[in-house]
């Protein structure tokens, strides 16, 4: 081993392993099945405000270990799962929601992919009519085609 | 035919209406559900001490909840106005979120302490309650303990001067400031 790329080898894979072996999120420990399962599916569903684009799931931030340890324990509290939404929107609002409520603000959100896919159909639709209908193209004027030639001729 | 060219054109009026608000807009600032509404409720403890500090300790005065750390790189930098702004007068209460009283302690003793009263909020549970995402956030309350708006991040001179200032002295119950 005194090769420094084999040690750096063996050394990265020991460090891959121990990574694979620790559960990074083994707070489901103590859940039943089903607790686990709607566990799973609560923090997959609320966002992680520090990074925000990854779900309290997949964040190591500190507050989203909290956000796991508050739904695990009310999960355990036998709270349902709309009272734990509940929880989580009271303090930090419909944005932790990554399944977020209708309502007339968020109406927006939800109807404004399909009003520019209407858009977008009828901008199509109009060009493929143009397109389908036949152009007569416009009569040729062929007293000044004839003096154009004439003229590039010289 | 005039429409084929004004409407590229409206499209990019549109775009950067919207482009010049989304610049403006920063998405790291998650508005508060708390506005409005009264403070939620805690139990914590003065740091460095066993007093128990509450809920009711922040009522008959308006007043600045402050959510910071000593461990907080943010905090040193809005830290010069609190002080200045405790010189003015203006009570501050201080959250040390997620600390030990030892290292707040030592942080104040060093920097300087802008806080009329300081609670150690050591498990961030108030600060989960209060919806505080990161430190410094700074709540600003009237007198019925009522949350009137909430600063995240490093309070500036300008959102003091523009924002907090002014909701501050328009609290009900001003004259009881001084009185503790």
């Amino acid at each position: 081993m005194r090769h420094p790329t084999v040690k750096a080898a063996v050394l990265s894979a020991a460090l891959l392993a121990a990574g694979a072996l620790v559960p990074l999120h083994a707070q489901s420990d103590g859940l039943s099945a089903a607790q686990a399962e709607r566990y799973q599916a609560l923090v997959t569903e609320l966002r992680c405000l520090v990074c925000q684009n990854q779900s309290i799931a997949d964040s190591n931030a500190p507050l989203a270990a909290d956000l796991r340890e508050q739904v695990r324990n009310q999960i355990l509290a036998g709270r349902s799962d709309t009272q734990i939404h509940d929880y989580v929107t009271e303090r930090y609002g419909d944005f932790v929601l990554y399944r977020p409520p209708f309502k007339p603000s968020t109406w927006l959100l939800w109807f404004g992919p399909f009003l520019l896919l209407a858009a977008a159909l009828a901008v199509a639709l109009r060009f493929a009519k143009r397109r389908a209908t036949p152009q007569t193209p416009p009569p040729v004027d062929r007293e000044r085609l004839q003096r154009l030639l004439e003229d590039t001729r010289q | 035919m005039r429409l084929r060219f004004l409407l590229p054109a409206a499209v990019l009026v549109v775009l950067i209406v919207l482009f010049a608000f989304g610049l403006q807009h920063d998405p790291r600032e998650v508005p508060s559900p708390l506005i409005g509404k009264p403070a939620p409720d805690f139990a914590l403890r003065v740091v460095g001490e066993d007093t128990p500090f509450s809920r009711d300790d922040l009522l008959g005065r308006p007043l600045l909840v402050n959510f910071w750390a000593s461990w907080c790189l943010a905090c040193r930098v809005e830290h010069p106005l609190l002080m200045e702004l405790a010189r003015q007068g203006v009570e501050i209460v201080g959250i040390d979120y997620k600390d030990t009283d030892a290292d707040g302690l030592r942080w104040l003793e060093r920097h300087g302490n802008p806080y009329r009263h300081i609670v150690a909020d050591e498990r961030g549970s108030a600060g989960l309650d209060w919806g505080v995402y990161g430190v410094p956030e700074t709540f600003v309350l009237d007198a019925n303990g009522t949350i009137v708006h909430k600063h995240i991040g490093p309070i500036d001179e300008q959102a003091w001067r523009r924002t907090i200032q002014p909701l501050l002295t328009t609290a009900p119950a001003r004259a009881a400031t001084e009185t503790r």
